[in-house]
Parts: structure tokens; sequence; C-alpha cells
């Protein structure tokens, strides 16, 4: 088996009486775009910090390449960042922002400026050498900031929440571009994110993290199918509890009691509950139907809007019957513990 | 309850407005009424109080004395700039003043920016206040208190004396090098403030970019803080230069002999009693400041004051 990229083994860090990483293992395999997923305060930004080498660890080892940098100062790591406020130099402009650590690294002049160059090329930035970032948006300000890092090629590159200021359109223009950087380069990315989507639709592999822990590592696939804790069933996607089992809302089929609204026919395996509409609450191109079982719980199914929204075969107050396949249930190591986002409507 | 009646019942639960909120309402309406308000009373103290004296000073400059009853005489003449220009004499104080000035500008520099530097980004964001404290506590006390303990300090045999005197050294004793130290004391606060404010102002991510993009701590001082708190260090010596240009109280206590313009203008205010060759000679530094001014307005720096 190869070197991992990052290995990071019983990796501590207090601040104070906070343990604001308290005890983290991970393997992050060469060219990897690896994510760590979590709410603000769970670690996930300090463990980025302390692989770059801004803060010494309490106790735990960092190894960049079966190397153990864990008391290098950043100068001497092979890893480059992409701030989450992009950190520009103000009085430097585009060019010679990129240019800085081939400079310091004292790369003769005419290489490192067609080396900025191309960097700038491959962010789409050309022509924009001369400004300064006072004078950019803040999409733009992002892609110098990637390009500045990307030019010192890093065996790794870290990412901290590095698309968290743009809105909606720009962020997923620039997931695009990240995954597809990512692989022209064959970098290894280690991306910090509190977006769940984000997460899952970028990553190869996603660390969900809480608390200062890791709570479950693995591919998206797995992170929403096969949630390990209720923590994570409830941060990646949102899950309804039925009994002592769990399901995503996507894969609840609401039937009206005449047969009304079915989407699928019944086959073996479904399993099956009655319970009234509590609520439907149209999203564009889902309804989410909010159901009261007879058990008393609450479950929330989603239904595709196929036709028009006034074609809705349910109203608040109809009876119907939830039904699922036994394959989509899934179970969590630590059902007591309540999970955030069970009961709030799903994102 | 319909919606007319509802209606109704608001408008008559809102009072009618009484004096003070209809001349806010009045206000509001009429910015310039506002800003005239705002600024009669600094504009009464300013132009009189402030720039009249400064138009008094220039304009005695051009007067000059009876040399027999001592004085003032009304009639324009440019003997005094005449005198100031032949006379070798003051166009040594002149240049010795600028000099002192700028050594103090240069060690408060060299004290103020590492002060301010382990006060925005080294302490603790908590411990900072105290720091700020103890930088401005000096200035609670009074100036000719601590330009005495300096004396007391450069006498002979005095502490400066006692403390340098196991290395084989001994304390400056009175004069220029006293100045110029009293002088480095007395306003390094000016320095440090300013400094502190403008680091503090500097996102701590970018020292961590520089760090990660290769740059040791020295590269980063030089290559990233430097640049960005040059503003700050300019504004700060606008302080150290003109306060040091304007002294004549410290130069009277530890100076000894040596002459700066400032107690050039206070002789001749005082005992030689020529108010329009002093005031002639007091516009020597308002003459170098206005240029420091404008080559320090060209870095930008004035705009962190």
């Amino acid at each position: 088996m190869s070197v991992s990229a990052v290995r990071i083994r019983d990796l501590r860090k207090g601040f104070g009486a906070v343990e604001a990483v308290a005890g983290v293992d991970l393997d992050i395999g060469d060219g990897e775009f690896f994510s760590m997923l979590g709410p603000s305060g769970s670690g996930k930004t300090t463990v980025l910090r302390l692989i770059a080498g801004f803060e010494r660890p309490t106790a735990g080892t960092v190894e960049l390449a079966g190397r153990d940098v864990t008391s290098l100062p950043p100068f001497e790591r092979d890893v480059n960042t992409v701030f989450q406020d992009y950190a520009l130099f103000p009085h430097l402009d585009v060019l010679r922002n990129v240019e800085y650590g081939l400079k310091v690294r004292r790369v003769p002049r005419a290489e490192r400026r067609a080396r900025a160059r191309e960097a700038l090329r491959g962010v789409r930035l050309e022509g924009m050498e001369a400004r300064r970032p006072a004078e950019l948006s803040g999409g733009q300000r992002q892609r110098v900031a990637l390009a500045r890092a990307l030019v010192n090629e890093p065996r790794v590159l870290l990412l901290d929440e590095p698309l968290g200021a743009l809105d909606l359109r720009l962020r997923e223009e620039m997931q695009a571009e990240l995954k597809a950087i990512q692989r022209r380069a064959g970098i290894t990315f280690v991306f910090v994110t509190h977006d769940q989507e984000e997460a899952l639709t970028l990553s190869d592999r996603v660390a969900v993290m809480d608390r200062g822990r890791i709570e479950q590592v693995g591919t998206p696939a797995q992170l929403y199918e096969r949630p390990a804790t209720a923590f994570v069933a409830g941060f990646v996607g949102t899950s309804n509890r039925v009994g002592d089992v769990r399901v995503r809302p996507e894969k609840l089929q609401v039937d009206g009691l005449d047969g009304v609204g079915t989407e699928r026919g019944p086959g073996q395996g479904d399993r099956h509950a009655l319970g009234t509409v509590a609520d439907l609450v149209y999203a564009g191109a889902l309804t989410r139907v909010h159901v009261d079982l007879e058990s008393g719980e609450r479950v929330v199914a989603l239904r595709q809007n196929l036709a028009a929204s006034d074609d809705m075969p349910h109203r608040p107050g109809d009876r119907v019957r939830v039904r699922w396949h036994s394959a989509h249930e899934f179970r969590v190591a630590d059902a007591g513990r309540g999970d955030a986002a069970e009961a709030a409507p799903a994102s | 309850m319909d919606d007319d009646q509802g209606l109704t019942a608001v408008a008559a639960a809102r009072p009618a407005p009484g004096p003070r909120r209809r001349a806010a309402a009045v206000l509001h309406r009429r910015p310039r009424l506002r800003l005239t308000l705002l600024l009669s009373a600094p504009l009464a103290w300013l132009v009189p109080g402030y720039l009249g004296a400064l138009a008094a000073i220039f304009l005695t400059a051009f007067w000059t004395t009876d040399t027999f009853t001592g004085e003032v005489v009304h009639q324009y003449t440019l003997a005094n700039f005449q005198t100031l220009w032949d006379e070798p004499v003051y166009r040594t104080i002149a240049l010795r003043s600028v000099g002192v000035a700028a050594a103090v500008t240069l060690i408060d520099m060299a004290i103020g920016l590492p002060m301010a530097f382990a006060m925005a980004k080294v302490v603790r964001p908590r411990r900072r206040p105290y720091l700020v404290v103890a930088v401005l506590a000096p200035l609670w006390a009074p100036y000719l208190v601590k330009a005495y303990a300096w004396r007391v300090m450069l006498a002979h045999g005095g502490l400066a004396d006692e403390v340098l005197g196991p290395f084989g050294l001994s304390g400056p004793g009175y004069g220029l090098t006293a100045t110029v130290l009293v002088l480095a004391y007395l306003w390094l606060p000016y320095m440090i403030l300013p400094v502190y404010t403008g680091l503090e102002r500097l996102p701590d991510s970018l020292l961590d970019a520089s760090g990660d993009l290769g740059a040791r701590p020295l590269r980063t001082l030089r290559a990233v803080v430097l640049p960005m708190v040059f503003p700050s260090l300019v504004a700060g010596s606008v302080f150290t230069f003109s306060l040091s240009l304007g002294d004549y109280i410290t130069v009277k206590i530890v100076g000894g002999r040596t002459q700066l313009l400032g107690n050039v203008v206070y002789d001749n205010v005082g005992a030689a009693n020529n108010l329009p060759f002093a005031a002639a000679v007091a516009t020597i530094p308002v003459v170098v400041m206005l240029a420091y001014l404008a080559a320090a307005r060209r870095t930008g720096a004035l705009r962190e004051l």
C-alpha cells in the first residue's frame, strides 16, 4: 500500500479549557479529494490549521507523505492553503500575489513570472495581472487565492471553506471548477466545509466531525445510505425515525388509502405505517409531505413534482399509508442520542 | 371589529407630536441646517482662536522692534527673515532641530514597532487593553515631572552613570544626546498607538498566508508587515517629528547649552523681548512640518490619523 498523503494519529488541540480537537485519526490518500464536514465549532478548521502548521497540537502527530511534520513551522511543510477570507496581500497586485511563494523560494524572475501567468490562465484570470485584490470581485479573489496556492505545486492543498463567501450561482460554478482543477493537477485536496451538499458532490471521501471528533469517514454514498451515528444521519441529509429504524425522506412513498397517488406498485419487502397528512410544503422541484403516524411519530416524505403543484393528490387531514422498502432502512449505533436535524423539515 | 374601526383606533392611540419631535423632524428634513448647527461651535473656536493665532504669528514676523524702546514697530519688513538666512548660526540651529526630530522619530520607530507588534499579534487579545493602558500611563504624568526625572537620572553621578559604571561607561550627561533620549521617551506612546492600531487591523490570515507560502518570519516582516503598517509608521512619525521640532522645555532641562529652534523662540520672546524675530523663527518649524505633511500625504498615511 502506498504512503498516505496525510496521516494523522490521535491529534488533540486544546484552547484553554476547550478541547477543539479531541483525538482525531485520519489517513488521506494521494490524489484524493477529501472533505471535512461538520457544524461550526466541530473542530474541522482546527484540524486543517494543524495540518498547515499554523497551530501546534497539544498531542498527536501529523505526517505528510510519510514524514513527521508535527513540530515543523508552516514554511517548512509541503502544503498550501486557500483561506476562508482569501488572505490576499492587499498591497501587491494579482501577479505579485501569485508569484509570492515562488519568489520566497528564489525561483528566477523569468520562470516565476511565466509560472504565475500560467497559473492565472488556469483559473481564467488572464489580463488581471496588474489589478489589486480590492479591485476584484469575490469570485475573482477566490480564484487568485487558488492560483497563488496551486502555483507552488504543493503535495496537498488545504481549503478552508473557500466558497463560503460566494453567492449560490458562483458557488456552484466554482465547485465544478475546483473539481476539474483537482483532477487535472492530481493534487490531494483537503476541503473544509459545513455544507453537506458541497461535501457530497465534490468529494471522494468525507469525514463528518462533531465536537472535536470524527463521527464517520466514508464515501458520500456510504455516509448517506449507511450513516453510522445519529449525528451523521441528521447532519448529512435528514432522516425519519420509524420505530427503531430510520428511513430517508425520499425513500418514503405516500399512498392514499384508496390507492390514490401511488407512484410505485407494492412489492416484496415493503413496510407500511398508517397516518394523517399534517402539512404540505411546496419547494419547487419537490413537495414535502409531513405525515403524523399512528405511532405518534412525525415523518417527512419527499414527493417529486412531476405534474403541476395543484395535482397533489393529498390534502392535510387525509388518511394515508406510508410505505418504504426494508432495504432502505438503516440503524445507527447510538440510536438513543438525539439527532439535531431529525425533527426539522428536510433541507 | 371591522377595518375602519381598526384604523381609527390606531390613529387615536398615537399622540400629537411634541415640540422636540417636531424639531427633530425639521432637522431630519434639512441636512444642511443639521450640519450648520453641528459645526457652528467648533468653527467659532477654530477660526479666531486657532487659525487667527497662526495668522497673527505670521503677520508679526514681518514687523520689527524699536531697538531703543523695545516697542513693536508695525511696519512691513523682511529684515527678520533676512537675519535668519544670513546668520549661519540660525541655519545650524534649524538643521540641528530637524536632525533631533529625525533621530527621535527613528528611535521611536525602532522601539515602537516591535512593541506594537507584540501588543497586536503576540499577546492574547484579552490582555491587550492592559498593555494599551501601560503605554498610555506615562502621558498621565506631568511633562515637567518626567523631564526633571530624567534630569536627575542623567546628572553627574546619577542613575545613568551608576548603571553604566560597571561596564566602564558613563551616562551621556546634559546635551544633545540627552535631549534626543528624553524626547524619544516622551513621544514614544504617540508612535506606538497608531502602529498598534494599524497592526491590529492587519488580518492574522495574511501572516499565516505568508508563512504558508514558504516565507520565514523575517521575510514576512519585510514583505507583508512593513508595507502594510508603513502608513501607520508615517502617522506616528508626524507626531514624534512635530512634537520634537517644537519642543523648548526638554532642551532647557537636559540640553545643557544646546540650542534648538524652540528655545531660540523662547529666548527671543522672553529675555530678548523681540517678538517679531521669535515669530519669524517660529515659522521655520511650521514650514518644515508643512513639507513633511505634504510628503506624508503622498504615502496615504494621513488617512490613518
